[in-house]
């Protein structure tokens, strides 16, 4: 037997980018334990059609905390209460019988709204752009082990590669900042030879995006670091700090 | 590759030139302290310090002038970051709250601001008081010098100054327990478990700090000056 609770509900409804935002409450009943939080937000909207309003737009892909497409603020927090789990993977089970939930979409400058619970992403997207891959020729693939990569760096290089870009870490930064995700991308390629030949640019380039873009400045609260579902430490951050120091002082 | 003014302005560059400026502050600090602690010297020894510093001449000036730098661009950049948040995040959220676990969010770090702006202010208070502060005239091997002595002694009897001046140095250790393990953390220096040894070593260096400053205020106004650690 599952159990079924009554759940108070909170959302943020904005119709479009200019819009002025609000909240608006709906008292959902009959929420299973096991359902998850998306799963939940699927049976609110069934029920707001089924009384002829707008369902709440929210994002979503995999439900299977691989792809970083869902990133809503539970109760003030990224991701929600637990740690390591992304929204799409966080069940109603740690909530109980009346509970309140707040849901709001990740709140920044960079990140403006497009409709509800739903932000436009594309300020990673353009940081990537900036230097976060790497220049090869395509055609016949290589002998893979013509260049030896250290256990641990490659260790190291797949812990930063883990980050889903689902943007928590500027949901949750006090200051929106967007130093935990660039700082993750380009250590994850810095600590390999095949982003040696590129990374001085890479560094330099990436840290100019994130400027641009209008995220905020890192003050090393590691609050990304604990709402990182991947569990990305700021280690990332110091890193892309070393990276771009050496950058400046080499040249080109 | 940028140019140094546009690396300084950088994001990775504003704080990293906030750790930098940090640190060698915290380095003055224990110069200061040193200092300080001459009072329990022989009855000139505070004296001869002063007088010793003053009479460095232009080398004290430059060593002001890195000082007074240090000092307005670690500032500078503290309220040039904290307006920054307002306009990277106009809207706020309606409720937030931190996750816990890795988080460094703590009622340090979210009131560096504050405490750094009172930290400012008593500074200019301090130097109001003592560098400019008027002295009587002592002779100190055969030459004319401030009693600088003669004024702490004054100064530290009196309730105001003195429970003014500790409680500004408890804001310190509060400042100092997030800004010295954050320091390191903006020079890219952060791996394995040396971040949590930086994070004991800033407590560690915080405290015996502090407890140094503020001795030496407490100590003169609860013996009113006539302590028997202060010779005479």
């Amino acid at each position: 037997m599952s159990k079924e609770m009554t759940i108070h509900l909170k959302y943020w409804k904005q119709d479009g980018p200019d819009a002025r935002g609000y909240f608006e409450e709906y008292t959902l009943d009959n929420v299973n334990e096991h359902m998850s939080f998306l799963e939940m937000l699927d049976v609110l909207n069934e029920e707001l059609m089924l009384k002829d309003k707008a369902p709440v737009e929210f994002d979503y892909d995999c439900r299977e905390g691989i792809c970083g497409s869902c990133n809503l603020v539970i109760n003030g927090q990224a991701h929600g209460p637990k740690e390591r789990v992304a929204a799409c993977q966080l069940h109603m089970r740690n909530y109980s019988d009346g509970d309140h939930i707040t849901i709001e979409p990740p709140r920044a400058a960079a990140f403006p709204v497009i409709k509800d619970l739903v932000v436009d992403r594309s300020a990673f997207d353009r940081i990537i752009e900036a230097g976060g891959y790497v220049s090869v020729k395509t055609g016949a693939a290589p002998e893979a082990n013509s260049i030896p990569v250290e256990q641990e760096k490659a260790n190291k290089a797949f812990d930063y590669a883990t980050c889903i870009g689902c943007g928590a870490c500027v949901a949750a930064c006090p200051n929106a900042s967007a130093s935990l995700f660039t700082g993750a991308k380009i250590a994850h390629l810095n600590k390999l030879p095949q982003g040696e030949v590129e990374r001085t640019n890479r560094v330099v380039n990436m840290v100019d995006q994130m400027k641009e873009e209008g995220f905020g400045d890192c003050s090393n609260y590691a609050e990304c670091e604990a709402v990182c579902p991947v569990g990305i430490s700021i280690t990332a951050i110091a890193e892309m700090r070393k990276d771009y120091i050496k950058a400046v002082f080499k040249g080109d | 590759m940028p140019s140094f003014l546009k690396a300084l302005n950088s994001q990775v560059g504003r704080k990293v030139m906030t750790g930098i400026t940090g640190v060698g502050l915290m380095f003055f600090l224990i110069g200061h302290l040193l200092g300080n602690l001459t009072i329990f010297g022989s009855p000139e020894a505070f004296n001869i310090y002063t007088k010793k510093l003053e009479s460095l001449g232009p080398l004290l000036y430059l060593i002001e002038a890195g000082l007074a730098f240090f000092f307005l661009y670690h500032t500078i950049l503290g309220i040039s970051i904290w307006r920054n948040k307002k306009k990277a995040r106009p809207g706020g959220y309606k409720k937030y709250q931190s996750k816990g676990g890795a988080s460094h969010q703590s009622l340090a770090s979210k009131s560096m601001i504050y405490t750094g702006i009172i930290i400012f202010v008593f500074l200019i208070i301090h130097l109001i008081t003592f560098k400019f502060g008027a002295t009587e005239t002592v002779m100190l091997e055969g030459e004319q010098a401030r009693d600088l002595r003669a004024l702490v002694l004054d100064k530290f009897q009196n309730p105001l100054y003195t429970f003014g001046y500790t409680f500004v140095l408890l804001l310190f250790i509060f400042h100092l327990s997030h800004g010295f393990w954050s320091a390191f953390t903006s020079l890219g220096m952060k791996h394995g478990d040396f971040s949590k040894k930086m994070q004991m070593a800033a407590y560690a260096f915080g405290i015996i700090l502090m407890v140094g400053f503020i001795f030496i205020p407490l100590y003169i106004y609860f013996t009113g000056g006539q302590g028997s650690l202060i010779a005479y």
